[in-house]
């Protein structure tokens, strides 16, 4: 998580939830990272088990919105299938995001999210690449 | 942030932000807080936040924040927020994640001195027969058409499988159903989280908890809700789980469509929202009954299984260890509902988040034996400090929509309770105080920490003085349940 990287993400404090702060050269490394540090805040335990594969498309609207799809995706997969995710292979077709996700079993997870949200969302270009924020409802 | 010094002061317990504090502002901010409880708020956003939901179109003035009103993630926790049908708005963002999210509470003739042995044992068999923590599926396993009848049916699901009494369910906020529930509004996907999540509590800040009851304050409700001094009651705080989740994801996302449809403009996009009378409206009213529905019999079946524990532990020790049901309701809810308004009654649909409704006497909705005192209002503290048992008043409804407050509203963040606080030292320094607890996490409960929240005696001390509830009982916790 070191902020001087090209790409990766810190814990901002928020009274009730949880904020992320995201940054990455270009928006599909972005959600790569929004993804990383999600896992992080839940506390996941990855398994030794073997590697699982998943392949899913959305539609790609907008940055934010795909973001969140994105986010959304993962968290279900993590409550319905018991998966995490450490690889992303991710590239947009036209208005489509196709992704191939490389991951494992869950043991254990410390922390439930019920939802990253849009609240102050907005991924903003800078000369050192793109920002997020991410609230998370726990 | 808010200023203060923008409020003007209505009395020592209200406040207001004024319409013309931002020019996209369509009603007042109303506020029930002392000075004291004010300068904790103007630390985080809830003020702004409170503003943003004032620009929301349709309200009727004013939107209305609670003293434990602590800042969300777009609407803040611990607001109220009516909206004029039909052409007014609904914000699945104003009602939350956790649909229906809400406490139940359940009254005993245990005494706690004679049980206080059996405590360690019943903190044992409540957390083995209540399942908790991230991600655990719960005893029943329901098919999709299964849940679609907990959506359509609520607590009479429960009642019909033998979860429930009559009792139980004629003492539940909309006698534990609303109508209007739609299964086919739910996706596939929120029906898959949800149907193997009935009767179980969850994680972060739900619990279920064993308190006794410390202090009485108005001893005709209490007689009627069957609390004594110095006898257990049972908490139980959780809501509609993944399954409710899924739904506020998917509807917030739908919106986020629809604002642009309708051409309405908002200060943050967590406040989407559509027109009540819109199909886009009405497929999130029927949705958000439905994981409403849910959470009534989530809260239901688990109340089943506390009833379990406690004869498991404590059958052949005490003459009586039955649990009969004192209330339940929601603190993360939209209901459609008649209040007056400028002299007129007027339908609206009332978006409570982080807040609880407060109905006074006379109230038809309400079970026979409380319709005399009013609608029972449940206030749970954080661990190791009380709870509260209130009842609503005729006042609440000309001045907050007939709500009252929620909890105690957090104060610290989740970072820095984390870092300052041992989970395991917590523990441990509850449990001298005779609080025995089972968790699932250590650093989960850290996060719940009681220095993180509000002091809730403050709290309720403001919305009793402010009229919008009276105190019923004050509660001490001796067990706490957590995932």
């Amino acid at each position: 998580m070191d902020s001087k990287s090209a790409s990766g993400y810190r814990e901002i404090a928020h009274t009730a939830d949880w904020e992320l702060e995201v940054w990455a050269p270009n928006l599909l490394n972005l959600l790569a990272q929004a993804a990383l540090g999600m896992y992080h805040l839940t506390g996941v335990q990855h398994s030794s088990g073997p590697r699982i594969t998943r392949q899913i498309t959305l539609h790609y609207f907008e940055p934010e919105i795909l973001l969140i799809d994105f986010l959304s995706e993962l968290l279900y997969l993590a409550e319905v299938e018991s998966l995490v995710f450490d690889r992303f292979d991710l590239q947009v077709d036209g208005d489509k995001l196709h992704a191939k996700l490389g991951g494992v079993k869950i043991v254990s997870m410390d922390k439930e999210i019920k939802a990253a949200t849009y609240h102050k969302l907005a991924i903003r270009k800078t000369d050192q690449g793109l920002f997020a924020n991410i609230v998370f409802d726990v | 942030m808010v200023d203060l010094k923008v409020l003007s002061r209505i009395n020592r317990y209200e406040w207001e932000i004024p319409r013309t504090y931002r020019p996209d502002m369509r009603v007042p901010v109303r506020i029930f807080a002392t000075k004291q409880l004010l300068n904790e708020i103007k630390g985080d956003k809830s003020l702004e936040q409170a503003v943003n939901a004032a620009t929301l179109p349709g309200l009727v003035s004013p939107v209305v924040v609670m003293p434990d009103v602590h800042q969300g993630y777009g609407f803040p926790i611990g607001g109220v927020a009516a909206t004029r049908l039909p052409d007014g708005i609904i914000s699945p963002g104003a009602i939350g994640y956790d649909i229906n999210c809400g406490v139940r509470l359940l009254a005993s003739q245990v005494e706690y001195d004679s049980v206080k042995t059996y405590l360690p044992d019943l903190a044992n068999s409540l957390n083995r027969l209540c399942p908790s923590g991230v991600g655990k599926k719960g005893h029943l396993k329901l098919s999709i058409k299964e849940l679609d009848q907990v959506c359509i049916n609520g607590s009479r699901w429960a009642l019909k499988h033998g979860y429930a009494s009559d009792a139980d369910v004629r003492r539940t906020e909309e006698n534990g159903c609303l109508d209007g529930a739609d299964p086919a509004k739910i996706s596939t996907r929120a029906k898959e989280r949800g149907r193997q999540q009935v009767g179980t509590l969850g994680a972060g800040n739900h619990f279920i908890e064993v308190d006794v009851v410390d202090q009485v304050f108005n001893q005709p409700a209490a007689q009627a809700m069957g609390l004594k001094t110095g006898h257990l009651v049972v908490m139980i705080h959780c809501g509609s789980r993944g399954f409710g989740h899924q739904v506020c994801t998917d509807y917030v996302r739908d919106f986020q469509a629809a604002v642009k449809r309708y051409r309405i403009e908002l200060p943050d996009r967590e406040l989407v929202c559509a027109p009540l009378d819109s199909p886009e409206g009405r497929n999130y009213l029927a949705a958000m009954r439905c994981a409403a529905n849910y959470a009534f019999a989530n809260r239901q079946v688990l109340a089943h299984f506390a009833r379990q524990a406690f004869e498991e532990s404590l059958a052949g020790k005490v003459p009586n260890w039955h649990l009969s049901q004192v209330y339940d309701i929601a603190h993360n809810m939209g209901k459609i509902e008649t209040h007056e308004v400028d002299g007129m009654l007027v339908e609206v649909c009332v978006h409570r988040k982080g807040a609880t409704r407060a109905f006074g006497p006379g109230f038809q909705g309400l079970p026979s034996e409380y319709r005399s005192i009013g609608q029972p209002v449940l206030v749970p503290g954080s661990m190791g400090t009380a709870s509260w048992v209130l009842v609503g008043t005729s006042d609440s409804m000309q001045r907050s929509f007939g709500s009252s407050c929620h909890g105690a509203g957090r104060t610290m963040s989740r970072k820095k309770a984390k870092k300052s606080i041992r989970g395991e030292d917590l523990r441990k320094e509850l449990q001298a105080q005779g609080i025995h607890i089972r968790a699932g996490s250590m650093a989960g409960l850290a996060e719940e920490a009681p220095q993180a929240y509000k002091d809730v005696d403050a709290v309720v001390e403001t919305v009793h003085e402010a009229g919008i509830a009276d105190k019923v009982a004050r509660l001490k916790p001796v067990a706490v349940i957590k995932g």
